[in-house]
């Protein structure tokens, strides 16, 4: 067992570019769920629709990443109102029903063959960051010798995914802080009392579905940044549900959950995954392979990530440092 | 239940002759090629599966065009009914292009014809410079200009025996709705736990065999049926009974069985592996003709079986003293304790017999369209869309919803590519809550 | 609670002659006109499916009185009070606020017209601390615009004045020693007095109550007692839903009497307590037991009516 080497990958994981997408989605879905108590698991649609925004902007429209940028951040806007309208007046259960639901609406039509023309069907849309890779002022990898290394192009995505994480907490943070984010957090608790005091709770839950969207399209952003190309296969369901892990592992309305879960999410799983496929490898691997071959193995790590989502949600709501005075409320 | 299935099990088995094994049938010779060809094949087998084991048909002709409709390359199938046509030039700048194979359908023998008239033409991309291999089924031949409406017909018989699974799954859950006001997004992992467990017994070793009768996968499904009950309970007395004592709300509780779902997801994968797979009889089964529409006897037992099932779920709804309490406790699980009935009972009834409806629904589902770890996954959108169409928590209105929303989605692919038929049902979901949140047999209720 | 927190239990305030004094000539009739009604409402009806909940005639509320709305459970007191607040539609009738009629007017508008509601059960905000509870409250906060709400010193100074408020309230309601705790650590009687005093950070001109009193210790009963009459004191009117009827003959000016959705009865305390109508409402013919008493009875039967009346619908 090489556990440098699965500690280099974790390490690797937990800053690369993979952790900055889902922080970004994740403070998305703080801004929906931890303040404002909404249930979006539809997350995926809103990163989907921001990242094919710049892939088509250059493959379809043959203009430039800020066009696309521009008409990403106003699509996922549209697609949250289109979403909270119907849903924002009912009860809970109906905005995830409706998120999970046109979140796989929008991935099957881009995924279909009959806008393969388009989309690229299955396939996706590839050669479209050029623009993004020339602006790269790094030469040369980044890391610690023998246990990990970022490519120059990894540093580049990570140095703008980093900044924009920045940016997106504080401006949570200045959001929340104001009597706009009180509104929030009082709709979180009981809307009632919230409607009853003078407030318009609809106008509220909608901003919150708007501005949570937008951080969702950052996100989306930066899986075509980072892996050059966007299929809708990278946009899958399971997508929002990791975001949700790598939030209550920070601490759902914390400003840094987010952050402080995506590196845990992302350290863990990498470990996870390195630990099994090693434990299974060669000719005489650790676990037998009766028990488990190294397809099983890959799956290990989903498979402790459900169990810790339903964990962390049923035991540790506030994170894995979070308040115990708060936790003794949420006993009640 | 049992009932109807001993009757219908010698009929169905006798008319499916099973197939010895799942993959026996399918081999395929493809023809001998030189090793030092790179160029990229695209092969295949013709194979008429009305006889059984199926016969090769030879004398086919194949041709390969490119995406702009050039031919490129023709071939014939052989004695085997393989045929493999190379696709010419260089394999490199081949990858990532399409290619069209099409069957000439004057060349098939007399009486003849493919399953799917659509499948004529099939259009393939080439990623990889392995060899890549198409089917075209050959059968009956549709009846000629299946006109609009028989076309019509045939789908809504494909889409009555899929509501009626749809209706068994979406039942389930909004009697767990109903009694504890919780959205289950777990509940196609209990659609695929019925699956797994029938698959499970059809993979024991040997068979299951009554006077000479191989009744493997109907004991399969039987057994799924009453594991997935105990699974219900396992379910609500591990898990959501503890949450419910604990006062966890319910967007907690959503979360949860958000994570339950990965949980159990992976676990089927891991137990079952990723590849879709058939269970040992009845995957091939010869349709029948009645009047226009063509049915296979398997259809019309899974059909049969689910629509009693369903009457005696509502039955035992309505006339039973267990019944009546679950309504009660649906309708107000406070007066209900107050006036005697022991709510924590109820609901563990309701998730024995949810699950063990959702269960039964993905056994038969296995049977109807093959096994696949994410069987039930895929089908929970569309549960969900059944249920709040019907109304959330309501009976008959899972059950209506169901069956609009199953033979919806069959009948849109008269009009659109069946690749959307998902899509309009979940646009049908977004649109009942605009128009009638409560759904079309849910109430309106109480604020406060 | 000790009880001499609540000086003006026994004795005649003021205020509460002159309101009681207003309402002297008015007939002692279900609909009867007030000389100076802050609240009307005319022809309400709303159905649950076959079942009426609410049909009121007519009912007009007297301004600066404390008037309270009493009747056995199932007579569509909550779902009045819901139509009226905003947060329930009847399927018809037209009802007025200081003469701004309110149909089709949404819950959130209605509180800031100046007719602020409490819940039958508490509606605290748990995870926030008593005090940003109250900050809540305040209306017409410029922080609470999405565009200003990142820049604090456009919202700063109001936010200091509301907080100056609030401490005021929280004193005056003996909450100040809670300030920094989480709504969700109160006692159920607390939370009570903090939805009170949160209500009162919007300056309402109608506070309406929904059975304040409901699951209060008999301590912490006397002091809200006093908090409800201070409320007409400061010349606001106050509605409110109660089952309690010492407490209602206690501090009510004018009692308005529901059945079945329907106002049966109006009229002083004194009076309506001993209307016939009133009677057979709640008791039917066993008039000779106490009221609060022989109340059980009652509710059962009519629960058993509503889930009968329920069935029968399901069934059909």
């Amino acid at each position: 067992m090489d556990f440098v080497a699965i500690l280099g990958s974790a390490i690797q994981q937990a800053f690369g570019p993979t952790a900055v997408i889902y922080c970004l989605a994740a403070i998305g879905l703080n801004v929906h769920f931890g303040y404002t108590g909404l249930l979006n698991f539809g997350q995926a649609g809103f990163m989907m629709v921001a990242g094919y925004s710049i892939a088509c902007a250059v493959t379809i429209f043959a203009t430039s990443l800020w066009v696309g940028v521009v008409v990403g951040l106003l699509l996922a806007a549209l697609l949250a109102l289109a979403l909270g309208v119907p849903t924002l007046r009912l009860r809970a259960d109906y905005l995830a029903i409706v998120t999970i639901a046109s979140a796989e609406i929008i991935r099957q039509t881009v995924a279909a063959a009959s806008f393969s023309e388009y989309f690229g069907g299955q396939d996706g849309v590839t050669d479209f960051i050029s623009g993004f890779r020339d602006a790269n002022p790094y030469s040369g990898s980044v890391g610690i010798p023998g246990l990990f290394r970022w490519s120059a192009f990894d540093i580049w995505v990570m140095t703008v995914g980093w900044l924009l994480v920045a940016l997106s907490c504080l401006v949570v943070f200045l959001l929340m802080r104001s009597p706009w984010g009180r509104v929030l957090k009082s709709i979180r608790e009981d809307e009632n009392a919230v409607r009853s005091l003078g407030k318009n709770v609809y106008a509220y839950k909608m901003q919150a579905l708007v501005i949570g969207g937008i951080f969702g399209a950052l996100a989306g952003f930066m899986v075509s940044l980072r892996s050059a190309a966007v299929g809708p296969s990278f946009f899958a369901t399971d997508v929002t549900f990791f975001a949700y892990t790598v939030l209550l592992i920070g601490g759902a309305a914390r400003v840094m959950g987010p952050v402080v879960g995506a590196i845990i999410f992302w350290f863990l799983i990498t470990a996870l995954g390195g630990f099994f496929s090693q434990a299974t490898a060669g000719a005489d691997p650790l676990i037998p392979e009766a028990i488990m071959d190294p397809n099983q193995a890959s799956l290990m790590r989903f498979i402790f990530l459900g169990l810790g989502l339903m964990l962390l949600m049923i035991f540790r709501p506030q994170g894995i440092f979070g308040d115990r005075r708060e936790l003794a409320i949420d006993a009640r | 239940m049992i009932a109807v299935l001993a009757l219908l099990a010698p009929a169905a088995a006798t008319a499916a002759a099973p197939l010895p094994t799942a993959d026996a049938g399918s081999v395929c010779q493809v023809p001998e090629r030189d090793e030092a060809d790179a160029s990229i094949y695209i092969t295949g087998c013709l194979r008429d599966l009305r006889e059984d084991p199926p016969t090769p048909v030879p004398g086919v002709a194949i041709t390969l065009s490119d995406a702009e409709g050039n031919e490129l390359a023709a071939a014939e199938s052989d004695e085997n009914g393989a045929f493999a046509v190379a696709i010419p030039g260089d394999p490199i700048s081949a990858l990532g292009q399409q290619f069209v194979v099409a069957v000439d359908e004057e060349s098939l023998p007399e009486g003849s014809g493919l399953r799917n008239p659509d499948d004529v033409e099939q259009t393939i991309t080439v990623n990889t410079d392995a060899d890549q291999s198409v089917a075209f089924p050959i059968g009956d031949p549709l009846p000629e200009s299946a006109g609009g409406l028989t076309l019509a017909l045939q789908l809504t018989v494909g889409g009555l025996v899929f509501s009626s699974l749809l209706a068994m799954a979406a039942l389930g859950l909004s009697m767990i709705f109903g009694t504890t006001g919780l959205t289950n997004f777990s509940h196609g992992e209990l659609i695929t736990f019925g699956a797994v467990v029938a698959l499970a017994v059809d993979r024991l070793p040997g068979q299951i065999a009554i006077g000479g009768l191989n009744i493997t996968v109907i004991v399969g499904v039987l057994v799924a049926f009453v594991v997935s009950a105990a699974f219900g309970w396992l379910n609500d007395a591990a898990l959501w009974r503890p949450l419910r004592k604990r006062g966890t709300g319910i967007i907690a509780m959503m979360i949860v069985s958000i994570g339950l779902s990965i949980f159990l997801r992976n676990v089927f994968q891991y137990v079952a592996g990723a590849q879709s797979q058939n269970y040992s009889q009845y995957s091939a089964v010869t349709p029948i003709q009645v009047g226009p529409v063509q049915v296979t006897l398997k259809e019309i037992a899974v059909f049969l079986i689910a629509v009693a099932v369903l009457l005696g779920t509502t039955a035992f709804l309505k006339y039973t003293r267990t019944g009546k309490a679950t309504r009660a406790v649906a309708d107000n699980p406070a007066l209900s304790a107050a006036t005697g009935i022991n709510v924590e009972r109820v609901i563990s009834i309701v998730w024995i017999g949810g699950a063990a409806l959702a269960g039964l629904a993905g056994a038969l589902l296995g049977v109807t369209q093959g096994f696949d770890y994410q069987i039930g996954f895929k089908l929970l959108l569309l549960v969900f869309a059944a249920v709040v169409l019907g109304g959330l928590g309501t009976i008959w209105g899972a059950i209506v919803g169901a069956f609009i929303i199953g033979t919806f989605t069959e009948l849109t692919t008269l009009f659109v590519p069946a690749e959307f038929k998902f899509v309009g049902a979940l646009l049908v979901l977004i649109l009942v809550l605009l128009v009638r949140p409560q759904g079309l047999l849910g109430r309106a209720q109480r604020v406060g | 609670m000790p009880a001499e927190t609540e000086p003006s239990l026994a004795k005649a305030t003021p205020r509460s002659d002159a309101a009681r004094a207003a309402l002297v000539d008015v007939e002692h009739e279900p609909g009867a006109k007030k000389p100076d009604p802050i609240l009307v409402a005319h022809g309400i009806r709303r159905q649950f499916g076959g079942l009426t909940a609410v049909d009121v005639e007519h009912v007009e509320i007297q301004r600066g009185v404390i008037t309270a709305l009493i009747g056995p459970n199932g007579a569509g007191k909550t779902t009045f009070f819901n139509l009226l607040t905003g947060f329930d539609r009847p399927n018809e009738g037209t009802w007025s606020f200081k003469g701004t009629t309110l149909d089709k007017v949404p819950a959130y508008k209605v509180a800031r017209l100046g007719m602020v509601r409490t819940f039958q059960l508490t509606k605290v905000l748990s995870r926030l601390t008593v005090i940003e509870n109250m900050r809540v409250g305040a209306t017409d906060q410029r922080g609470e615009g999405l565009l200003s709400a990142m820049f604090s010193w456009l919202w700063r100074g109001q936010e200091e004045t509301n907080t100056v408020k609030a401490d005021e309230l929280l004193e005056r309601f003996l909450l100040h020693k809670k300030r920094e705790d989480f709504a969700g650590s109160l006692s159920g009687g607390q939370r009570k007095l903090l939805e009170m005093a949160r209500a009162l950070m919007a300056d309402p001109e109608l506070v309406m109550l929904d059975e304040p009193m409901a699951g209060v210790n008999p301590a912490l009963k006397q002091s809200l007692l006093g908090h409800v009459k201070s409320l007409r004191e400061e010349g606001r009117s106050v509605l409110f839903v109660e089952h309690d009827m010492d407490m209602v003959r206690d501090i009510s000016d004018w009692v308005i009497v529901m059945a079945q959705g329907k106002v049966v009865a109006e009229g002083p305390p004194d009076r309506v307590m001993s209307d016939q109508r009133v009677i057979d409402a709640y008791l039917g013919s066993h008039h000779d037991q106490d009221l609060s008493e022989d109340m059980e009875e009652t509710i059962l039967a009519e629960a058993q009516a509503e889930i009968d009346a329920e069935h029968t619908e399901e069934k059909s």
